[in-house]
């Protein structure tokens, strides 16, 4: 007997399911749950905005309020994808724009954005609610005026550390004069001033503001004053601190601190100076999150402010913290969940080494709740892999960077091959991992054997032969995202294992030996992947046997894409065309 | 699923033709030994020679940057270690505070003329304008590069870095016009290109004209031009050019 849900109480079903992965579980059942499933779908997400056109995403999801987009591969924030790759957001707001005018919240990372698509967001979308830019660029403040001035329900504004053509502070001013409904506003990567009076009229005016993240060029009486108006926020990003000592000052700041009772997230601080930190003692005890990553504050005044930090689940901070500040923190702070240690200085070959392995291990050891890793040193040990994997096999999330690459294990001088193994066999649960030190290929099978969470993988300076590349493909059941510089193979890797790049997001390779012969054979036989050769010169000006600089494949139901600037090929699968520019501009 | 070792067979001319170029070591067999093999002229990889373990670097740089040039930031291999632009530009501001603040307890006495000057850096420094990577764009290169001004100490210095980036073969990066070239000397006119920067007012300029700290507070970006192009500017700023070289040191 056919057992049919109406479709009613199926959309009622579907109507507590939010994780979009079960959502595309439910899609593939049968005809009419796809059908059920995608008229409800409020939430879209396009991990690659070139993995689907904007109108059939349009199209699939009628009832869209809420579009997430990605645009250029993540090494992109490394210098590593060209200046007019691509990324470009103003065909999706285009069409969204036409199809899609209930639109509420348009988030976009690492893509280009103009003042005219601000624009039309700003006239096209009646109740426009949020719009988070992370890593953008192409916009001036011009278009963020647009925003402030045309959307008179924008709840949440916040740019993330976007390149944005600063032409002043007056932006601030276009909010409506009456009452606004901001919560979130984060503009601490613009470079200009704004008017402390607009900024403090702002504030006055927005009764629900809960996060608001300030640009260096605030000062500290301006965050003084800020404060007063916004003693509910429960997320702060400071201004800079670089001001002369005053008492008063110092009196001031503490007593606005204080005030804050629902401060929990606390970011900025570019230039604090350590007589300024008692300050924030105050809030310390409420702070989940610290991001001390701007702050180039010492031990053991670091110390001092962490201890109070009971409570805190995250912390971003500059190895300036060094081995026995990390000690400190895993006495302290037993509710860590996320650790992220930044170098100080940016230079290969500093010679002052302030935190080490034993750091790593100290937090891993005390902070049971460890799930994320980011850790930035010049050297490792096997050692201590091991024992943070056996320490915290509940890692999510595990990026080391060994700066130096290559480097081995310093005391044993052998590769990291075992430490890295541990942490694969040991963390089950492991989603992402970055690589980093002196690597064979033997690391490379012990990830493929045990790391079937894992979804993003970073690699650089690694392995020893194609061996390495296989090994990942072919073992790494979970793996979406793949992204390669600097290791020494790939044709045969790659084309033996060319299925398995349908079943990922990504692949990006760069300064690897992937032959530009290899790569059409690639495009010939995987029509749905668009293999993209990134290169300064014609690959056809060269013998198919050489190694192209960067390719970016990933899998597509749109085709080739017709914004390639002239340095990207995108190889056709016909192979009579062969370097097909589709030019058709 | 598609059998991938019998898209190999099918493509064994290209196939053959890959093994070759990549050298003995890697086979295309996947069963077979891995290990470092030869690699093609074409571009070397980066080994572990190409970075000397930390403290003899710093006596490899000394010995190549006669003068007090501050350590080369890691351009020297693009976007590693991998930090975000952002972050990037903040740890080079850092540093340009700190040795501004050293600068500045050294040299106390100035002439009036450079009296300006440290004033200029201090200010900058205090997050009005952040230096950092700005674009280099070379006549006849499709791809843009980033150069980093805050890790140079002067015209030579900067003139340097642009012919490693554009002209020579880095280890382990193709040189972007693929040639070995001579040195070339950007800067005084006897090379087929010349360095030129557009100003904040949007103007484009000979690179060189003015002093070094000013130059830094006025260029947006870089643009490496055919000298034959140039000829207007040159000659624009042939007066400017005359008169420094006029006036006393």
């Amino acid at each position: 007997m056919a057992l049919r849900l109406p479709s009613k109480v199926l959309k009622h079903i579907l109507s507590f399911i939010d994780s979009n992965e079960d959502r595309n579980s439910v899609s593939l059942v049968c005809k009419s749950w796809f059908e059920t499933e995608r008229k409800t779908r409020k939430r879209v997400f396009v991990g690659n905005c070139y993995a689907v056109t904007p109108a059939a995403v349009a199209r699939r999801f009628p009832a869209m309020r809420s579009l997430t987009l990605k645009g250029k591969p993540h090494f992109a924030d490394y210098n590593l994808v060209p200046d007019g790759w691509g990324g470009y957001a103003c065909p999706w707001i285009e069409s969204m724009a036409a199809k899609s005018p209930y639109l509420e919240e348009i988030r976009l990372k690492r893509m280009v954005v103009t003042d005219d698509c601000l624009e039309r967001i700003a006239a096209s979308f009646k109740n426009f609610k949020v719009l988070v830019l992370t890593s953008c660029e192409g916009f001036s403040t011009d278009g963020i005026a647009a925003i402030a001035s045309t959307c008179r329900n924008l709840r949440v504004l916040e740019l993330r550390e976007c390149i944005v053509e600063d032409l002043g502070g007056d932006w601030l001013s276009y909010f409506p004069e009456t009452s606004t409904s901001l919560v979130s506003l984060d503009f601490s990567c613009l470079d200009s001033e704004v008017k402390i009076s607009d900024l403090e009229r702002l504030v006055s005016r927005s009764p629900n503001l809960k996060s608001l993240k300030l640009n260096p060029a605030v000062t500290l009486d301006g965050l003084v004053s800020i404060l007063r108006r916004a003693p509910q926020l429960t997320e702060l990003g400071t201004g800079s601190f670089a001001a002369e000592l005053k008492p008063e000052a110092f009196t001031k700041l503490s007593k606005a601190f204080s005030n804050c009772k629902q401060l929990q997230s606390l970011s900025g601080l570019w230039d604090v100076l350590p007589e300024y930190l008692p300050a924030l003692y105050s809030v310390c005890p409420g702070l989940t999150s610290l991001n001390l990553s701007y702050a180039t504050v010492r031990m053991p005044d670091l110390v001092e402010l962490l201890r109070r930090c009971s409570k805190l689940q995250k912390l971003w901070v500059m190895d300036l913290i060094e081995d026995k500040g990390l000690e400190a923190v895993a006495s302290y702070c037993k509710e860590l969940r996320e650790l992220r240690v930044f170098p100080s200085e940016p230079d290969l070959d500093a010679t002052n080494i302030p935190v080490t392995e034993q750091g790593l291990v100290y937090v891993s050891k005390g902070c049971r709740k460890l799930e994320s890793v980011l850790y930035f040193c010049v050297q490792f040990t096997n050692a201590a892999l091991i024992t943070i994997a056996r320490k915290r096999p509940n890692l999510k999330c595990f990026r080391l960077c060994v700066i130096e690459p290559f480097a081995p294990d310093y005391k044993t001088n052998e590769p990291l091959d075992k430490g890295f193994k541990a942490i694969a066999e040991g963390c089950k649960d492991l989603r992402r991992l970055s690589v980093s030190g002196l690597l064979s290929d033997k690391a490379f099978k012990y990830i493929g054997k045990h790391a079937k969470k894992v979804r993003m993988l970073s690699i650089a300076f690694a392995g020893d032969s194609d061996l390495m590349l296989h090994h990942l493909l072919s073992g790494c059941e979970s793996l979406k995202k793949l992204e390669i510089r600097d290791c020494p193979f790939g044709d045969t890797a790659l084309l033996e294992n060319a299925a398995k790049l349908e079943t990922m997001r990504s692949l990006w390779m760069s300064s690897c030996f992937v032959s530009f012969g290899a790569c059409k054979l690639l495009s010939q036989k995987m029509p749905r992947l668009n293999v993209e050769v990134i290169d300064e010169h014609p690959p056809k000006t060269r013998p198919e046997s050489s190694p192209v600089e960067r390719i970016y494949i990933y899998r597509t139901v749109a085709g080739p894409r017709m914004d390639t600037p002239e340095f990207v090929w995108t190889l056709h699968k016909n192979p009579e065309i062969g370097v097909s520019k589709l030019a058709i501009k | 699923m598609i059998t991938e070792l019998e898209m190999g067979k099918g493509e064994s001319e290209l196939e053959l033709g890959l093994g070759l170029s990549l050298g003995g070591g890697t086979g295309a067999k996947i069963g077979g030994k891995s290990g470092g093999g030869a690699w093609g002229e074409r571009g070397r990889l980066l080994t572990a020679k190409d970075f000397p373990s930390v403290g003899s670097k710093r006596a490899a740089d000394s010995s190549s940057h006669a003068g007090s040039s501050p350590p080369r930031s890691s351009s020297q291999v693009v976007g590693w270690p991998p930090i975000g632009s952002h972050r990037m530009n903040s740890l080079v501001n850092n540093q340009a505070t700190k040795s501004a603040r050293e600068e500045e307890e050294a040299g106390k006495k100035k002439v009036n003329d450079d009296h300006q000057q440290p004033k200029d850096v201090t200010k900058k420094v205090n997050g009005k304008v952040q230096l950092g990577f700005i674009k280099v764009n070379m006549d006849g290169v499709a791809i843009g590069r980033k150069v980093d001004l805050n890790a140079h100490s002067s015209y030579e210095n900067l003139a340097q870095t642009l012919e490693d980036m554009f002209f020579r073969t880095n280890p382990g990066t193709i040189g972007l016009t693929g040639q070995f070239t001579k040195p070339l000397r950007l800067l005084d006119g006897s090379s087929e290109f010349v360095l030129t920067y557009e100003d904040k007012e949007g103007d484009w300029m000979l690179v060189g004209d003015v002093p070094w700290r000013m130059f830094i507070t006025s260029v947006k970006r870089l643009r490496v031009m055919k000298t034959s192009e140039a000829n207007g500017l040159a000659a624009r700023h042939q007066e400017p050019k005359e008169r420094q070289r006029n006036q006393p040191a």
